[in-house]
């Protein structure tokens, strides 16, 4: 008894030293691995995009600073010059009691392998905090460390604790407000263990499976659909060596986290911290780049606002959340509407509205010009008359007079739009050319299905747009430069949900019917199969039988096709036999046949051959036969090896004079003699096809009772034999 | 109220055989030396449901609890008798008496149920809720036989694998979805619709469907009708009825129906109130709101209903006798911790010892055991957590431990009764020892036998 309370003094005064010796770390990632900002992150990191005017990076690491972390590990990968260079020139290289190391890494294209990377580096000493460097939030960390520690304490396995927060999504389009996709996560609600996390879920699943030992183990689960994933994780020391151990691991949620949740073996546990009043978020596409926006010029992330960040005394916040910098110049006429942010330097013309944007350092901004919802980067013109809806503006665009953005529109950096031109809803323009390939250098991407999904499509199709990329390169009118990245056509449709523009009303009813739609067809399913449990599996797995058959048949199709294509140039270009033997060999183990599939496939292959040779009667059909059934017997007889498999052969002929090549028809007999004679098929092959045709609809007769002569001087012989 | 009251009573269960019979029908079955179908009706009389319909499988069955009711109840609750054939399923028996049923809502409540969960709690969370369905549900009780270590362990294997899978709202207040029968044994499905409709779900597995529901009318009806195949309430209608819930208007609106209730209005209203609200990025307040209410109060289900839960409260009794096992619980359990289910209930005069029995010399009763009027114990007897029927005959050195000895029963002397149920007319003569036996009615017990774990019973007929 007392030894253990010893024990367990020493464990606490031991964790208390350690509290102390170490000071909290965190890991930022400023790579995002993904591609949803393309095209600006072909320029410019993720990380460094102006969020309000201010780097999201900023955001981050004075969150970081305000909660108490000492040191944090920026990992930068793309960019990842600009990324070093923006930090030593920041205040953050100078802070006491703050530091900022950067890792830079050429050749990660996951968060997975930055993670590897850090372990190596071997820097992290104890609990850290994991965040993207495009994460804003102004949650007190205190909490959650204290939480994770005391839950360490009691259970060694306990080696994550992932940040949530409640945000209801939409139930049309399945989509949190910050435009990512829908999660649900089963939470037990008293210990908050994290039991099942499934985001962007295969849509055409209605139902979401639970294990049943889960609910075995756990009488109460939680299930949740409105929580959001904050991306804020703080993690014991042992992920970084998980992500070691198992190389594999790529995506943070997709890999790691269900990878725990999935294998018990080891028994690892993540939990879960709900925040409340707090902000966090993280902005993980153009939708969430507008919402974040929005929500730091209405101060929710206070004390992480413009005017506080800035330090200076350069913005000022007026009425109706207008943020203005003090040496704007204002036109008399124009009106800047509610939740505006106008930087310095910044020149605005004649009766031009503005409202619910955001407009960066040194813009000029001409009259008659209506600003909606737009963010406006640094360096901007924009000339008289322009119209600009729901778009991002990057640094250095010029928009000539009178040119339009519709909703959705992207402008990377330094693109010029010509006069009068309008660009479509939902383009992405740059000056670079859509990429080719994916791996380029200029932001290494772990191919990700769910971020960028119309992007990835698009990527893959390069090969037939790039073509007419040069046609298309200054398609932004009359002295426009720029090249609109084309959009694979059915990621159109995904388009609208990622973009800064707000759900268009058209969609909203089109989805809400096609939900019904499928909630019909749900409840209709369910009707049917309600009776009981045991129907449904039933129906279950002939659904899935059904499945594989004609998956085998497809198989079989393609294999044929292949054994032919083989066959074929084997006979064109005088392969020797034994290569031709070896090539069918691979592709039977390729599709996983047996060699009576191979037997038949060379047999329909040859047959096919000889018809398609050209001939003129029947005789000299035989003799094509013939002659390519002597050259390739060889070939033939190596997947020859029992008589299950000459019978194969027959049958496949039989089939053939029945469909593909009725022309054999006729010579059946012949044919099957001639088989004979070159020993490819036995008399016992022939006899036992015989017999089990014997007793066969009279249809399937034909072919015996044509080669019924030959059969029975077949069996004539044998009983010869036998009487020898 | 405008309650109709289905109690489902049953017939020979032959999860209890051999202690029914066709003189004692399950709904008979002595609990306390009273019919269990007389706790499910003083619960009812108590909370004021007196128009009752109650089913019993099969028409001697009928007459047998239709004389038994009428002697007890008369007067004091309106009781029809409805007969229905045997193995049609507890849909199939509403659906059998369906044109007796009236009221708007209807109770049903099945007859082996011994609870002091009040029914018209229930019956009103029905009508706050408006709901389609109305379930009640208690925690699986976990009291059961406590103090016998051994079979309290088997019991909780026993239950484990018929524990029900219940999601639940955050208020728990709805019930979300159910799985029974067969559909526990494979991983838990859950549909996502519903989920996104409500936005977080509570999965329960420690709760127990305790066979109480309300229903609406109208949708009863028509899903009975609708669907045929239907046979169970607790495996095809419920789960149907909790599957199909949350259905937005828009569908109902394009499906053209056969019914008019003048409501395409309203409803197209709801739906455009429904889509601003979505543009306008607001949570609704509660996911059912955009479900319309039936002016003519007939409900389909083809619209949106809801199914609403009645959790019992944690110290609730709540048992339903449908095993051999149950039946000694219950026993043990309404005589002991449980007894305030007896109090007050004056159906039967005999309270736990009941008008002097005959005790003889150095006997002992225990507490938590019940004696019949009229029964008669010998010398030195002891007898302990057991139930003893009327006009009972008990030799001397005769032991009853954990046992339930219904009427006029002959026990010899010398016997050893431990953990067994003997039923009415058995004769047992001397020095018989029981142990977890089952012993039909009218059995006899030759002299000096021993039996162990068995079902005794006479041949039929």
């Amino acid at each position: 008894m007392g030894a253990q309370k010893k024990s367990a003094t020493a464990r606490v005064s031991e964790d208390q030293e350690e509290l102390a010796r170490n000071p909290l770390q965190a890991i930022l990632l400023a790579d995002s691995f993904a591609t949803t900002f393309r095209p600006i992150t072909l320029e410019r990191p993720k990380v460094l995009l102006p969020l309000v005017n201010i780097p999201m990076i900023d955001y981050t690491l004075a969150w970081l600073e305000s909660a108490g972390v000492e040191e944090v590990f920026v990992f930068c990968c793309a960019h990842s010059k600009q990324v070093i260079d923006y930090l030593e020139s920041s205040r953050w290289s100078s802070q006491p009691n703050f530091s900022v190391t950067t890792i830079e890494s050429h050749n990660s294209i996951s968060a997975g392998d930055a993670l590897r990377l850090i372990y190596e580096r071997n820097v992290i000493h104890g609990d850290f905090v994991l965040i993207s460097g495009d994460t804003v939030s102004n949650m007190s960390l205190t909490q959650v460390l204290q939480e994770h520690k005391e839950r360490r304490k009691k259970d060694a396995n306990a080696i994550m604790t992932m940040v949530v927060k409640k945000s209801k999504p939409s139930p049309i389009t399945q989509q949190s407000r910050l435009g990512t996709d829908e999660l649900f996560m089963a939470i037990n609600p008293v210990t908050k263990q994290l039991l099942c996390y499934e985001d962007k879920a295969e849509h055409s699943k209605g139902f979401i499976s639970l294990d049943k030992t889960l609910i075995a183990d756990n009488p109460s689960i939680i299930l949740h659909n409105d929580k959001q994933d904050c991306y804020i994780d703080v993690c014991s020391q042992e992920v970084l060596s998980l992500f070691t151990d198992n190389f594999d691991y790529q995506h943070l949620r997709r890999h790691f986290v269900k990878g725990l949740l999935v294998d018990d073996i080891m028994g690892y546990k993540i939990f879960t911290h709900e925040i409340h009043s707090s902000y966090a978020a993280r902005i993980d596409n153009f939708r969430s780049y507008d919402t974040i926006s929005k929500d730091i010029i209405q101060r929710w992330t206070y004390p992480f606002v413009p005017d506080i960040l800035c330090g200076s005394s350069a913005i000022k916040v007026e009425r109706q959340g207008t943020y203005r910098a003090s040496d704007v110049t204002l036109s008399r006429s124009a009106h800047i509407g509610s939740f505006t942010f106008i930087g310095q330097g910044t020149k605005i013309g004649n009766d031009t509205k503005i409202s619910h944007s955001v407009v960066g350092e040194g813009c000029t901004i001409g009259s008659n010009v209506t600003i909606e919802g737009s963010y406006i980067w640094n360096n901007v013109t924009i000339e008289d008359g322009c119209q600009l809806r729901h778009a991002i503006v990057c640094d250095g665009v010029i928009m000539k007079s009178g040119a339009v953005l519709q909703p959705g529109v992207i402008l990377s950096f330094k693109v010029v739009v010509g006069q009068q031109f309008v660009v479509p809803a939902y383009s992405k323009v740059s000056l670079l050319q859509q990429p080719t390939q994916q791996d380029s250098d200029e932001e290494l991407e772990y191919a990700d299905n769910t971020s960028g999904t119309g992007e990835l499509r698009s990527d893959k199709l390069n090969g037939d747009i790039a073509a007419d990329l040069s046609e298309t390169a200054y398609e932004l009118g009359t002295g426009g430069v720029g090249y609109i990245w084309s959009v694979f056509e059915g990621a159109q449709d995904e388009e609208w949900k990622h973009s800064v523009a707000p759900i268009p009303k058209d969609k909203l009813v089109k989805l809400m019917l096609d939900k019904d739609e499928d909630e019909e067809q749900l409840t209709q399913d369910g009707n049917v199969l309600s009776a009981s449990g045991e129907l449904k599996a039933d129906s279950d797995d002939n659904g899935s039988e059904d499945d594989d058959n004609a998956d085998s048949r497809d198989d079989y199709g393609f294999f044929e096709k292949e054994v032919e294509a083989t066959f074929l140039r084997a006979v064109h270009e005088n392969v020797k036999v034994d290569h031709a033997v070896l090539e069918v060999n691979a592709l039977r183990l390729s599709y996983n046949m047996a060699s009576v599939d191979c037997a038949g496939a060379i047999f329909y292959s040859m047959m096919k051959l000889a018809v398609e040779s050209p001939h003129h009667s029947a005789s000299e059909l035989h003799r094509n036969a013939a002659d390519i059934i002597t050259k390739w017997v060889k070939l033939l007889k190596s997947f020859l090896h029992d008589i299950d498999e000459e019978i194969e052969v027959i049958l496949k002929f039989e089939e053939m004079c029945l469909e593909s090549a009725k022309e054999f028809a006729a010579l059946f007999p012949q044919v099957l003699h001639l088989l004979y004679d070159k020993e490819i098929l036995q008399e016992d092959a022939i006899l036992r096809w015989a017999d089990e045709k014997e007793g066969a609809d009279e249809s399937d007769k034909v072919f015996l009772k044509s080669s019924e002569k030959f059969v029975q001087w077949l069996k004539e012989a044998e009983e010869e034999d036998e009487d020898d | 109220m405008d309650f109709q009251v289905v109690v489902l009573a049953g017939g020979s269960s032959k999860n209890l055989t051999p202690l029914v019979s066709k003189e004692l029908p399950k709904p008979l079955l002595p609990v306390a030396n009273r019919p269990v179908l007389s706790y499910v009706l003083h619960q009812l009389e108590q909370n004021n449901l007196k128009d009752l319909i109650v089913v019993v499988e099969g028409e001697d069955t009928a007459l047998v609890v239709g004389a038994w009711i009428s002697g007890t109840f008369i007067d004091r609750l309106h009781v029809e008798i409805a007969a229905v054939p045997e193995d049609i399923g507890t849909a199939g028996a509403i659906r059998a008496i369906s044109h007796h049923l009236t009221a708007k809502d209807i109770l049903v409540v099945s007859g082996d149920l011994v609870s002091d969960v009040p029914p018209g709690a229930v019956a009103a969370t029905h009508r706050r809720h408006d709901a389609a369905v109305t379930a009640m549900l208690s925690s699986i009780p976990v009291s059961g036989p406590l103090d016998s270590g051994s079979s309290g362990g088997k019991d909780k294997a026993k239950k484990l694998g018929r524990y029900n899978i219940i999601g639940l709202d955050p208020g728990k207040q709805f019930l979300l979805h159910i799985a029974t029968g067969a559909e526990i044994e494979k991983d838990a499905r859950l549909p996502k619709r519903i989920l996104r409709a409500v936005g977080q779900m509570e999965i329960r597995s420690d709760l127990m469907d305790a066979h109480m529901y309300a229903f609406k009318r109208s949708v009863l009806q028509e899903v009975l009708d609708l669907k045929d195949t239907f046979q169970s309430l607790k495996e095809d209608v419920l789960p149907y009825l909790v599957r199909s819930q949350l259905k937005s208007e828009a569908l109902s609106n394009r499906t053209p129906q056969g019914e008019e209730n003048g409501n395409e209005k309203v409803t197209s209203q709801n739906n455009q109130v429904f889509v601003s609200r979505i543009l306008a990025n607001s949570s609704t307040p509660s996911f059912h709101d955009h479900s319309s209410e039936n002016p003519d109060g007939s409900a389909s289900t083809r619209k949106t209903h809801k199914c609403c839960v009645y959790i019992a409260s944690s110290g609730s009794y709540c048992v339903r006798l449908n095993s051999i096992q149950a039946f000694m619980d219950i026993n043990r359990d309404v005589t002991g911790e449980a007894d305030h289910l007896l109090t007050g209930t004056s159906s039967d005069p005999n309270n736990n010892i009941g008008p002097s029995p005959k005790l003889g010399t150095k006997t002992t009763v225990g507490p938590h055991c019940m004696l019949g009027e009229g029964s008669e114990i010998g010398d030195k007897c002891q007898v302990k957590r057991s139930v003893i029927g009327r006009h009972c005959r008990i030799g001397s050195h005769v032991k009853v431990v954990n046992s339930v000895v219904m009427n006029h029963v002959t026990i010899g002397d010398g016997c050893i009764i431990q953990g067994s149920v003997v039923c009415s007319n058995v004769q047992l003569q001397e020095r018989v020892v029981l142990k977890d036996c089952q012993v039909g009615a009218g059995f006899v017990v030759t002299a000096g036998s021993e039996y162990k774990a068995e079902s005794l019973a006479r041949k039929e007929k």
